[in-house]
């Protein structure tokens, strides 16, 4: 079983948002296995480092490309780039995204348009090209960080969590889709990671480290999973909080 | 989330290792030095904190704004025919080894814990067991990059802006943020350590100890409870890296957390004593030799991590100074005699003699001669009241204390043990500062 994983281990690995700290932390750990990259962020200077800690950890080769995801336009030339650099893909982590300012997209729809096109619509438009080649060659994995906030909506951040919800949905169909054509596509739901997203919030026992959420992450795609909470302890919160009836959970300052 | 019954305003209080003083500060977790200087510059003062292991106040700023770097934490480049990695600060010593034992590397200078920094390694530069061979840290240290508040960059070496390299090794953070650093990393063929432990009885056997040790790594656990024909009882200890190939794994995570605070009255005399004595007989002959894994060895405390809960609410004090060889017997004996009359020791005391290799740093604490370092529990005034004596008999010697494990230097005291203090003060940058410097510079009072 071991030796299956590991021989099926992604080599070639597209990051999308590969500045996040969750992607670079699970990066850390396909460096470690020798793996290839394509990474793609905003900024140049933070994605050179990220290259430089790759190329160091073992890393066989690493590309830095920089551009802006909310730009569904340059979305095939990245993926096309990225084919003809790795020789060819077995892994695509979709990490980008923001968590947004709730009150002011409560106020301003623009605000939560931006939201929007940056969780949902970039991703859609990412996984719509990755899913095609994919499926083209009839193996690989797409694996993309969504939120346990895509679960239920909450009136303290339902914005973001339609964005991430709309997202599983669109997920669920593309696996449903092409898992005949041998394609893995894992959505994974992060509870509260200690990341620069999350800096501004009060840290609570239920934060996790961007490490410890990898070693999940990397497991969860070695198994070939369809969907997975990290840590593991979020699928059982947010059963929870999934059966909370509905005119409860409305009078709930969540 | 939890409930939370702090009161504060603005941010949760920050205390370092020792858990006193503490102060309320606003923290900014740096992700990348890119990020620094802060896109809204903080109104008040700034300081770089790692990951808050010194026992003062020398990682403390009240009211003032604490850039947390441990986020910074990438490896940039490894050359493996010479060792030299470089990394950003904010990566660990822990961090370090767990990429450089499996390639066949270690760390040129390791203190008592890995929970440290590279960036705070520099800033206090620390020593370990083998001081008297391979000097300080930042002897080990090739450049590093210096950013001010005021957004200045520049790349600092032994002939890159020197004088800047001297005053930010050992300069508590005050000159500004290390963003990276070079180190040279040494090699080794297997995880073991050659060790030799033997006991000592009084403090000239282990001064004889001392001069005739031979290992690259010598330091000695000793006793500061017990009295009459125990004064002073220890166990030498020294240790070589193995020359015989051998296993280069990682080490596993450390899973034991200290689950909560001790009640104050759980460390006294009596439970010391007993420690100590159980300590001085778990080694059966006056002789151990063989092998052990550089872990224990090294980093003894790490197996359980939040130890300094042991000390409960109120903390701990560290005392750790170094006299002069002249003065050093006599000094020490004055000083263990304090100490020993007190009752307040805990287990967790060491003495070595530092080497006469020089450091680089201009405010670094090593100097040749005997080290002593130690911790208390904090009881109000006789804790206060021992570690102002040995500071005082510290002063009488011609010794000095260790910054990153004070919290009660008076002003008067430092600037007799660091003279150049003037000198260095040039190097601060005017948007840093800190409790410790606060304090020692004659701005702020003890807290009580």
């Amino acid at each position: 079983m071991a030796d299956r994983a590991a021989a099926a281990a992604p080599k070639r690995v597209l990051a999308l948002g590969a500045t996040s700290a969750i992607a670079e932390a699970t990066l850390r750990l396909f460096a470690e296995r020798h793996a290839s990259f394509f990474l793609v962020g905003r900024n140049v200077r933070k994605l050179a480092a990220v290259r430089d800690d790759l190329l160091t950890r073992g890393a066989s080769a690493a590309t830095a490309f920089v551009a802006d995801l909310d730009d569904t336009g340059a979305h095939p030339a990245i993926v096309a780039q990225a084919v003809t650099v790795l020789g060819g893909l077995d892994l695509a982590l979709i990490a980008h995204g923001v968590l947004g300012d709730q009150p002011e997209a409560e106020k301003e729809y623009s605000a939560a348009e931006a939201i929007l096109h940056t969780n949902f619509l970039s991703a859609v438009s990412l996984v719509t090209w990755l899913a095609n080649y994919f499926e083209a060659e009839r193996r690989g994995t797409i694996a993309v960080i969504s939120s346990v906030a895509g679960d239920r909506g909450r009136k303290s951040n339902y914005v973001y969590g339609a964005s991430k919800g709309g997202l599983n949905i669109f997920l669920d169909g593309v696996r449903n889709r092409i898992d005949r054509a041998g394609v893995n596509v894992l959505t994974i739901k992060p509870g509260f990671v200690a990341t620069p997203m999350t800096a501004h919030l009060p840290k609570g026992a239920l934060f996790a480290q961007p490490a410890q959420v990898a070693k999940h992450i990397v497991r969860a795609i070695d198994k070939r999973k369809d969907i997975v909470y990290v840590p593991p302890f979020w699928a059982l919160i947010m059963l929870v909080v999934r059966m909370i009836p509905r005119r409860v959970f409305k009078k709930m300052n969540m | 989330m939890g409930n939370s019954s702090c009161k504060e305003e603005r941010g949760p209080r920050f205390e370092s290792w020792g858990r006193y003083p503490n102060f309320q500060a606003d923290v900014v977790a740096l992700h990348w030095g890119a990020d620094f200087p802060l896109q809204q510059p903080p109104a008040g003062k700034q300081l770089p904190v790692g990951l808050g292991r010194s026992y003062g106040d020398v990682c403390l700023l009240e009211n003032g704004t604490l850039l947390e770097t441990s986020g910074m934490d990438r490896l940039l480049h490894f050359d493996a025919a010479t060792g030299m990695l470089r990394c950003e600060a904010g990566v660990s010593l822990q961090q370090v080894l767990d990429f450089a034992v499996p390639r066949g590397f270690f760390l040129p200078v390791t203190p008592g814990t890995k929970y440290v920094t590279v960036g705070g390694a520099i800033a206090n530069d620390i020593h370990g067991k083998n001081h008297h061979v391979a000097g300080t840290f930042g002897r080990h240290v090739l450049r590093f990059e210096l950013v001010r508040s005021d957004g200045v960059r520049f790349v600092c070496s032994p002939i890159e802006h020197p004088e800047w390299f001297a005053a930010t090794i050992g300069g508590m953070g005050l000159t500004g943020l290390i963003t990276w650093a070079e180190i040279h990393l040494r090699p080794i063929v297997s995880r073991k350590i050659e060790y030799r432990g033997e006991k000592f009885h009084g403090i000239d056997e282990f001064f004889a100890l001392s001069q005739a040790a031979t290992s690259e790594y010598a330091v000695a656990w000793i006793d500061c409870v017990s009295t009459g024909r125990n004064f002073a009882r220890g166990i030498f200890m020294q240790g070589d890296h193995s020359e015989t190939p051998g296993p280069l794994t990682r080490s596993k995570e450390a899973k034991l957390t200290f689950p909560f605070e001790l009640p104050e009255i759980a460390l006294n005399r009596f439970s010391m004593a007993a420690f100590n004595s159980l300590y001085f007989h778990k080694q059966l002959g006056n002789q151990k030799i063989g092998p052990v894994d550089y872990e224990p060895f090294f980093y003894p405390l790490d197996a359980v991590l939040r130890w300094n809960r042991m000390y409960g609410k109120q903390g701990l004090l560290q005392f750790q100074n170094v006299l002069p060889h002249e003065s050093g017997r006599e000094g020490m004996i004055e000083i263990l005699q304090a100490i020993t009359k007190s009752g307040l020791a805990s287990f967790l005391a060491v003495i070595k003699f530092f080497g006469d290799v020089p450091s680089v740093g201009m405010m670094s604490f090593p100097q040749p001669g005997p080290m002593l370092a130690l911790d208390f529990p904090i009881r109000r005034e006789v804790s206060f009241d021992l570690v102002d004596r040995l500071a005082r008999i510290t002063q009488e010697h011609g010794g000095r204390m260790y910054s990153a494990k004070d919290a009660r230097m008076t002003p008067e005291q430092y600037q007799a043990f660091y003279p150049q203090w003037q000198e260095f003060a040039r190097y601060v940058d005017p948007g840093f500062d800190s409790a410790f410097w606060q304090r020692v510079t004659g701005r702020r009072p003890l807290v009580g």
